[in-house]
């Protein structure tokens, strides 16, 4: 390789895109896809390796709903509905998206229903568990991706969406975004943390389980860990500014929050608009620019080593 | 004056327009609407055109930019003004990072804040802002100026060799080998013709700024070289 094409490498290393939407006005609910795939879309210059998204929509406190994706691409989820359903001794819904599907399973089953799903590995694995979140996320263009997973007619509350350049780990669905490593919470990075390594093996040791080699994930177990912990989503990204060494802009979803931070160097880009309506983030203005009344919006770029959260009303 | 639309008119035709300019000036006055956060708009231009943005800029807007003067009226993406040589840049919201990067010669203004870096590696540009500025600014700053009228970030000047910055607010900390230093008549002087190009000259008065530069501990100074340090 010539010394031109690795110095060229190396300035394109993390470069990735993310896109946040937390709405404060129900009414936009039901645009909540729309509005993201738009901003998605923009993206896929910073990130055509792969994409993925996290949508809070519906949901309720007596279920949980299981996001798995197939391991084999024309999979019949189907079958699965039925062996799942008479393993857990009640009806399964399952809603197919694609390669992905949503399994939604009376709450006190959930440990049941993971456990099932974990005798299954080689032909679904868990994406993500949630009241109201869901995970969808593979390989390819970004605005491909959103196609796929008809991201447009999803509705929610708020939403998260990545587009992956990698750098630190291969490119495989696996090692798309989001990282979800707790019910509820999932976070997209764009950076690269430099002791994920040491980090990963104390978590370990606490008992968490990792599923990727892939800096990001740490990032999240990281947060979930402190949650775990008693701490609020500020509280653990305030903390996570002493323990996590790196680059990082980080975009994470609870339930009913939204947070936002940015390491102290904060060589990696963010922008945030808010109006009445909506919260936004974007790593360039370019992904909210379509965003409605974004003309009247306070736009900003987020402080280094600050905490930005949101939470709606449960 | 012609306005280009960038929702309907390409940003490449837009920039090669602009470019065509160089050898001969047929359209002097410019308009662009519609910027929605795009990377690069009018840069390399080097020809003495007025250009208004109307809105939101992405990456390097104006970057190298000779000759002309270009109004954002809206907030800019990282770099912008980058590597500028001369003319005027003037950015009526906020500059994200490495404002003015490298900037050899000409007039940037920002009226809202810069974030971090602001006038990195300055080789000559005057930066006037009248916000405030992030950390890191005038970061290993050669020559040329960095006026503030707010309050500068942590490590303001790190590894500065021969640039100017006066401070009206609070500098959080100073960087290696950045130090105060007294604020003499012929600083003023020099920071007045700056308040004033920026149109703040009088509302804003010299003697409320600190003046800070080298203490030429770190870098391999040599006195008889001064004049060629500027």
């Amino acid at each position: 390789m010539l010394p031109q094409q690795v110095s060229t490498g190396v300035s394109q290393r993390n470069v990735c895109g993310i896109v946040g939407l937390f709405l404060k006005n129900k009414a936009l609910e039901p645009k909540l896809g729309a509005l993201m795939t738009g901003m998605l879309a923009t993206m896929c210059e910073r990130g055509p390796d792969s994409a993925g998204f996290a949508v809070y929509g519906h949901g309720d406190p007596e279920h949980v709903k299981l996001t798995v994706r197939a391991i084999a691409p024309d999979y019949d989820f189907g079958p699965l509905a039925t062996e799942l359903s008479a393993t857990l001794g009640t009806p399964i819904a399952i809603t197919p998206h694609d390669t992905h599907a949503v399994l939604t399973v009376p709450a006190r089953l959930a440990d049941a229903a993971r456990a099932a799903i974990a005798a299954r590995t080689s032909k679904v694995k868990l994406v993500g568990v949630g009241t109201r979140m869901e995970i969808y996320k593979e390989v390819g263009r970004p605005d491909q991706v959103a196609r796929r997973f008809k991201l447009s007619e999803m509705a929610g509350s708020h939403g998260v969406a990545h587009t992956r350049m990698a750098t630190e780990s291969a490119v495989t669905t696996s090692g798309a975004h989001p990282f979800s490593t707790a019910r509820d919470q999932c976070l997209v990075h764009n950076g690269s943390l430099s002791n994920h390594n040491a980090l990963r093996r104390k978590l370990s040791r606490s008992g968490m389980t990792f599923e990727t080699e892939n800096d990001s994930e740490v990032a999240a177990g990281y947060l979930t860990q402190r949650m775990r912990e008693g701490a609020s989503l500020g509280d653990a990204l305030e903390k996570s500014l002493d323990d996590l060494d790196g680059f990082y802009t980080f975009v994470v979803g609870t339930e009913n929050g939204f947070g936002v931070l940015r390491d102290a160097i904060a060589c990696k880009p963010a922008i945030l608009a808010e109006t009445d309506d909506y919260v936004a983030f974007g790593s360039e203005y370019r992904a909210l620019a379509a965003l409605p009344g974004i003309e009247k919006a306070k736009v900003w770029e987020p402080e280094p080593a600050t905490v930005y959260f949101w939470e709606r009303k449960a | 004056m012609k306005v280009v639309d960038l929702d309907v008119t390409p940003l490449r035709e837009l920039n090669q327009m602009l470019h065509d300019q160089h050898s001969r000036v047929d359209v002097a006055a410019w308009r662009i609407v519609n910027p929605r956060g795009r990377h690069g708009i009018a840069a390399g231009l080097d020809a003495a055109l007025t250009v208004e943005i109307d809105g939101h800029v992405g990456y390097y807007c104006a970057g190298m930019n000779k000759q002309a003067t270009v109004t954002i009226d809206g907030s800019a993406g990282t770099g912008v003004a980058e590597n500028m040589m001369s003319g005027r840049v003037h950015v009526k919201g906020d500059a994200s990072q490495s404002a003015a990067a490298t900037g050899c010669g000409g007039l940037l203004i920002i009226d809202g804040n810069a974030s971090a870096r602001c006038g990195i590696s300055n080789r000559g540009i005057d930066i006037v802002v009248k916000g405030s500025v992030g950390h890191m600014s005038a970061f290993m700053a050669q020559a040329g100026t960095l006026v503030v009228l707010g309050d500068a970030g942590d490590a303001l000047g790190d590894s500065i060799y021969e640039a100017r910055l006066f401070v009206r607010g609070n500098v959080k900390t100073l960087g290696a080998d950045c130090i105060e230093k007294p604020l003499q008549d012929i600083h003023k002087q020099h920071l007045r013709a700056l308040l004033d190009a920026a149109g703040v000259g009088g509302e804003v008065d010299a003697n409320e700024f600190k003046r800070f530069g080298s203490a030429r501990q770190l870098y391999n100074f040599k006195i008889d070289n001064l004049e060629a340090y500027g």
